[in-house]
């Protein structure tokens, strides 16, 4: 970068010092630098304010100064909370005081006086911030904005590459977060589904770079810094360290004569030591189709016993065994067509990754998979470990809990809808989903483990009445909701809208549902069966119909719980909750949308979507 | 003309189906809550119970309970609905219309019924309103179509004697009429009428035949024109054997107290067969109907349901007793039974010229299911018929259908139809095998406890091969299977009969007459395909060799000494 004395603040003299200094310096130099600015420019401040800093000083503890840091998180599911969590645990470790939140809960008017500012967040569906991200996403790029000149940050952006606005969000804090004045303590890095890898360097650097301030300024002494381990939870498994449970039962929920098909799988647990509660999930490691890696494998003219390393540290398995356990091969990236253009001696594909053809790209994306990219580009050049080396390591899929560990101990129920379509000439099958479906009986195993999301969770007070929403498999966490509540004797009142296709076949857990209301743990339940009926009807008419009920429900202080598909349902239905709350409240729509963020707030309006 | 003495002569306390009755108001019970009950395909017993008057009752299929247990779904809940058509004469718009309806909302199939009527399979709970109005809208109903009343009245589609079926015809229309629930509960649940909340309104004025409780029992009328008894008059509650003199309808001998069912292990239960009591006007037949309807109301065992049907009552208080009592009510005696007789109980295939000068088409229907099958598209040959045909449809007491009343010049067009569509009036098929007839059985109905609809074509293929064996293969024999002892193809009528007790196991009965006059008796018990071939081959053969001219099946076994003849179903045990 050029300085100017029109992009920066400083003179033309300064301007023309700066030019011929910076680009000397190295990147640990330009590091310390910018640590040591700040750092001095906050001991100046620490220096003038109140007696309690001095009283920290005056203790024994080697880490008598602390410096504080915010980490702020926005997370749908989960993993960027549990990030936040592990980086604040290690900022602790290091002396520093650490206000771990989540964005929904931090009073944006105290941004101002954060000096340091480390954000975990992840992007939902098609670039938008997670929910519990949308309040201070919206604050701080409104006008009320303040100015950040006092602030360093750094992001840590989480998503998923084969989405078109990979890492939004991230990028989107990172870039407004820069406009406002703050400067960065090290480099936003963005994490695809493997994130372990990447989230652990990007918290070893942000640690170093607070590190060296402190350092720079005396403040911190002798702490040294290992490796960066995401804290393990009781269990001594984990998403790196998956559990092979064994399948108890796996059978399709549908009635003869459906279109769909619905696993509901029960996996042992036992030897597990894994905790869970309603509205986890689990993450399931699953093995792609033998013939999809067959096919590659002859088209490449490979050999499917060829060893090949599968991650950075060397582990060798056989190709065929790579590409069913290890690798993503059934969808395509931006960043896997760029690295693949290196390998294909095919011009085509040059071009199409080539800028300006931004269109052509995703378009060639949406729907293919690795064996058409493979016949659409050859001749192909490089060794097998090259191409290997680029797949996106095979991304664990996460399905939402639908069993209560009260009700049923050592044991997990998921509830996995098959996905199969056809596309580009060709029948194509969701990996998990079909693999369940067609390749896993009973006694056989599953590498998987729990993904915690303190997102989606029953009320504290067994007595609050909840609203659970849930159309298709978006029912499964409300099975585990309810059999927690059986369990527990809950004395809250429960209201489930529900739908589906047609009633005869696709009811799933029906008879468990039905039992629930007879018994009472269910207070209501309403359901929508879109081709049962000459017009289609969904959960939001249902609720509609209902719509001073459920509004007296909301001023009696029910939770909203929504779990399903995000583009239709969950829109619709957030929609219909503001068209209830004006409808039925005498709200204005600004009122109706305030009372939602307000319940979110409180936890009241929780959402599971996907 | 309302007689409303209720004279209470019960064994016990009443049935717990007659509180349902006496809580219904008139057949509403809590029907539109359990209609709108969204997440059970199902509805309660108490529910179910009231649904048939309604012309409906809730079935599943049995063949899917256990594995939809265990994919946590409820039993596949859906309704049969049935329309009641007195004489089972449909228009061909009628005909049309329902074509459309079991498209649309029901497994895909007509099924005629061994009672004329229509019954569609496989409607679910939220269809049921539209397909009731569909039917009400095409002038059909479904109201008392089962239930504790009276039921689709038979009558014989006689295509020989037009004008005296026209005559036969009108008068069945109007008892049928006559002896309709009042109730306004039907046009309110399905029909979307007005509500009447009039709880001034007393039972004569909301029911003045039935009263709030109806009938102990369902309710059984049937009409024929002899010679032909393809109703099987005596296994009626009230039969009606026209009689006529040059073409001209001259009045009904009355026959009272028929009926089938029976209950395995209880030989208080039986098939009885109605007897003659004497003769009536055409006039008066109405009210013949309605007064031995009452009687049965007031008399009937209200106690326990398997004892409650009209034959019991009869046989318990005496014919005696029931003639005068009949006599007391309608205030006229009724005269001598005039002379008749029957030749057979089964229909004649293809084409007749009524005296009418019109043409009559009756075609094979294998147990009255009307659908398109593979090679064989009989729902849509009879759809394009129905679209050109100016006359009528008529389906048969046998499950057979008549396309009635053709021009000569619409007779042509529909010839060629039936060679399109590869129709058959079944005369390819062995004569064993047209004067068939099964219940529907499994996979729907409840009660069944084996096979028939499904399973009796298989075994009539093995029964054919013995036949053709013996030189009897256009010998008809009247045959006959349910699925359990309740009788609904008539079984204690068939020369030989099967009624089911397990599956593949069955009780074989032989020796009804041919003319439906005379009752069959168990000959064995609980046996399976094996033992009944074993059973059937040498009798045939020895029928075949030893038969006398003319002589029938049925007679046969018994001028053999194979059993015993049924006079009366009091013998049927004996």
């Amino acid at each position: 970068m050029q300085f100017q004395v029109m992009n920066s603040p400083f003179s033309q003299e300064q301007v023309e010092l700066l030019n011929r200094l910076v680009p000397t310096l190295t990147q640990t130099q330009q590091i310390w630098l910018s640590g040591y600015f700040t750092a001095t420019q906050n001991s100046n401040t620490t220096l003038h304010t109140t007696t309690e800093v001095t009283t920290v000083i005056s203790t024994d503890s080697p880490v008598a100064i602390s410096r504080e840091v915010t980490v702020l998180f926005g997370s749908q599911t989960g993993n960027s909370q549990g990030l936040a969590k592990a980086l604040s645990i290690k900022l602790e470790q290091l002396g520093f005081q650490v206000t771990l939140s989540s964005m929904s809960d931090f009073k944006s008017n105290t941004l101002k006086k954060v000096q340091n500012l480390l954000i975990v967040a992840s992007t939902h569906g098609e670039g938008t911030p997670p929910d519990n991200a949308i309040p201070f996403y919206e604050f701080l790029h409104s006008k009320r904005a303040p100015q950040l000149e006092d602030l360093q940050f750094s992001v840590l952006a989480l998503g998923d590459s084969s989405y078109e606005f990979y890492c939004q969000t991230g990028k989107d804090f990172d870039k407004r977060l820069e406009e406002l004045g703050g400067k960065r303590l090290s480099p936003r890095v963005d994490c695809d589904l493997d994130y372990d890898d990447s989230a652990a360097e990007w918290i070893e650097n942000v640690l170093a770079n607070l590190n060296k301030t402190l350092e720079s300024t005396g403040v911190v002494q002798g702490t040294t810094l290992n490796g960066t381990e995401i804290v393990a939870e009781q269990s001594a498994y984990s998403r790196t360290v998956p559990f092979k449970a064994e399948v108890l039962e796996n059978l399709n929920l549908n009635g003869r004569g459906s279109d769909r098909e619905t696993r509901h799988l029960e996996l042992s647990l036992e030897g597990s030591n894994f905790q869970y509660e309603p509205g986890d999930c689990v993450g399931i490691y699953p093995e792609n189709s033998l013939a999809l890696v067959e096919s590659l494998i002859e088209k490449m003219g490979w050999n499917s016993e060829e060893l090949v390393s599968v991650n950075k540290k060397g582990e060798a398995r056989s190709l065929r065994d790579a590409l069913l356990n290890n690798f993503e091969i059934t969808v395509l990236t931006k960043p896997l067509l760029e690295q693949t253009a290196k390998l294909s001696s095919n011009k085509a594909l040059e071009e199409l990754v080539a800028p300006g053809n931004e269109v052509e790209l995703r378009n060639y994306l949406d729907g293919r998979d690795l064996l058409d990219l493979v016949q659409d580009f050859s001749p192909w050049k490089g060794t097998v470990q090259e191409f290997v080396s680029i797949l996106r390591k095979m991304p664990p899929r996460l399905y939402s809990i639908a069993s209560s560990s009260k009700a049923r101990p050592d044991e997990v129920h998921l509830t996995i809808r098959t996905v199969q379509y056809e596309s580009h000439g060709r029948e194509r099958y969701g990996v998990c989903s079909t693999q369940c479906a067609e390749r896993l009986e009973p006694g056989e195993q599953l590498s998987m483990y729990i993904h915690h999301n303190p997102n989606f969770k029953l009320p504290t007070n067994s007595v609050t009445p909840i609203i659970m929403i849930g159309p298709g498999t978006g029912v499964a966490p409300f099975r585990a909701f309810l059999e927690e509540r059986e369990e527990s004797s809950a004395e809250g009142k429960a209201w489930l809208f529900y739908g589906d296709q047609h009633l005869l076949t696709d009811f799933l857990y029906q008879l468990d549902f039905q039992r629930w209301v007879k018994d009472g743990v269910l207070t209501r339940m309403d359901v929508a069966f879109s081709r049962d009926t000459d017009k289609k009807v969904y959960v939001q008419h249902r609720m509609l119909e209902k719509s001073r009920e459920l509004y007296q429900w909301l001023e009696d202080g029910a939770s909203v719980y929504i779990c399903g598909d995000e583009k239709h349902m969950a829109h619709d239905v957030h929609n219909t909750l503001i068209t209830i709350l004006e409808q039925e409240g005498g709200k204005s729509t600004e009122e109706a949308v305030a009372y939602l963020n307000d319940m979110q707030q409180q936890k009241r309006y929780q959402r599971d979507v996907y | 003309m309302t007689h409303n003495k209720s004279v209470v002569v019960q064994d016990g306390p009443p049935s717990d189906v007659e509180d349902i009755k006496t809580r219904s108001r008139y057949l509403r019970g809590e029907l539109e809550e359990a209609l709108k009950d969204g997440i059970t395909g199902s509805m309660s017993e108490d529910e179910n119970r009231l649904m048939k008057f309604h012309g409906s009752y809730m079935q599943d299929d049995r063949d899917l309970r256990n594995e939809r247990h265990r994919q946590k779904l409820e039993p596949a809940y859906q309704f049969m609905v049935r329309i009641r058509a007195p004489g089972g004469v449909l228009t061909s718009e009628q005909w049309l219309a329902m074509d459309r309806l079991a498209r649309e909302y029901t497994t895909g199939s007509i099924r005629i019924t061994t009672r004329q009527a229509i019954q569609f399979h496989g409607i679910l709970k939220w269809n049921l309103k539209k397909s009731i109005r569909t039917i009400n809208d095409a002038l059909l109903t479904t109201l008392a179509a089962c239930g504790d009343v009276n039921r689709n009245i038979m009558c014989n589609p006689n295509p020989y004697q037009s004008e005296v079926h026209a005559e036969v015809f009108e008068w069945s229309t109007r008892i049928s009429d006559h002896l309709s629930p009042k109730t306004n509960a039907y046009h309110e649940i399905w029909l979307d009428g007005e509500k009447i909340v009039d709880s001034n309104a007393d039972e004569a004025e909301q029911e003045p035949i039935y009263g709030k409780v109806y009938l102990p029992r369902k309710f059984k009328i049937g009409v024929t024109v002899p010679p032909t008894n393809d109703v099987d008059v005596f296994s009626q509650d009230l039969g009606l054997i026209a009689i006529y003199e040059e073409g001209k309808l001259k009045g009904f001998n009355v026959a009272v107290g028929g009926g089938m069912g029976m209950t395995y292990g209880d030989t208080q239960t039986y098939p009885q067969l109605a007897r003659v009591i004497g003769f009536c006007t055409p006039e008066q037949v109405i009210d013949v109907a309605e007064k031995t309807v009452m009687i049965q109301r007031d008399y009937g065992n209200r106690s326990v349901r398997k004892y409650a049907r009209f034959k019991y009552t009869i046989d318990r208080y005496g014919m005696e007793w029931f003639i005068n009592e009949l006599h007391t009510r309608l205030g006229w005696n009724l005269e001598e039974a005039r002379p008749y007789e029957f030749s057979h109980n089964g229909d004649r295939y293809g084409w007749i010229k009524g005296s009418n000068g019109k043409w009559h088409l009756t075609l094979y229907i294998p147990s009255g299911r009307i659908e398109d099958q593979e090679g064989y598209p009989l729902m849509t040959g009879l759809r394009e018929i129905a679209k050109i045909n100016t006359g009528d449809f008529r389906l048969s007491p046998n499950q057979n259908l008549v396309i009635g009343n053709v021009t000569t010049a619409k007779k042509r067009k529909i010839e060629e139809l039936i060679k399109e569509y590869g129709l058959t009036d079944g005369k390819h098929h062995s004569a064993l095998r047209r004067n068939a007839l099964s219940c529907v059985a499994f996979p729907t109905c409840g009660m069944a406890m084996a096979e028939a609809e499904r399973y009796l074509p298989t075994l009539l293929d093995k029964i054919e091969l013995i036949l053709s064996k013996v030189g009897l293969s256009e010998e008809a024999i009247n045959i006959r299977m349910t699925g359990c002892p309740n009788g609904c193809a008539r079984p204690a009528l068939g020369e030989i009969a099967f009624m089911g007790k397990a599956p593949g196991k069955y009780n074989m009965y032989l020796g009804a007459g041919f003319a439906g006059e005379r009752l069959n008796k168990i000959y064995r018990e609980n046996i399976g395909e094996e033992e009944i071939l074993n059973i059937l081959e040498p009798m045939l053969h020895q029928f075949a060799q030893e038969r006398e001219v003319g002589e029938h099946f049925g007679d046969f076994v018994i001028r053999a000494g194979y059993v015993k003849a049924v006079q009366s179903g009091l013998d049927f045990h004996n």
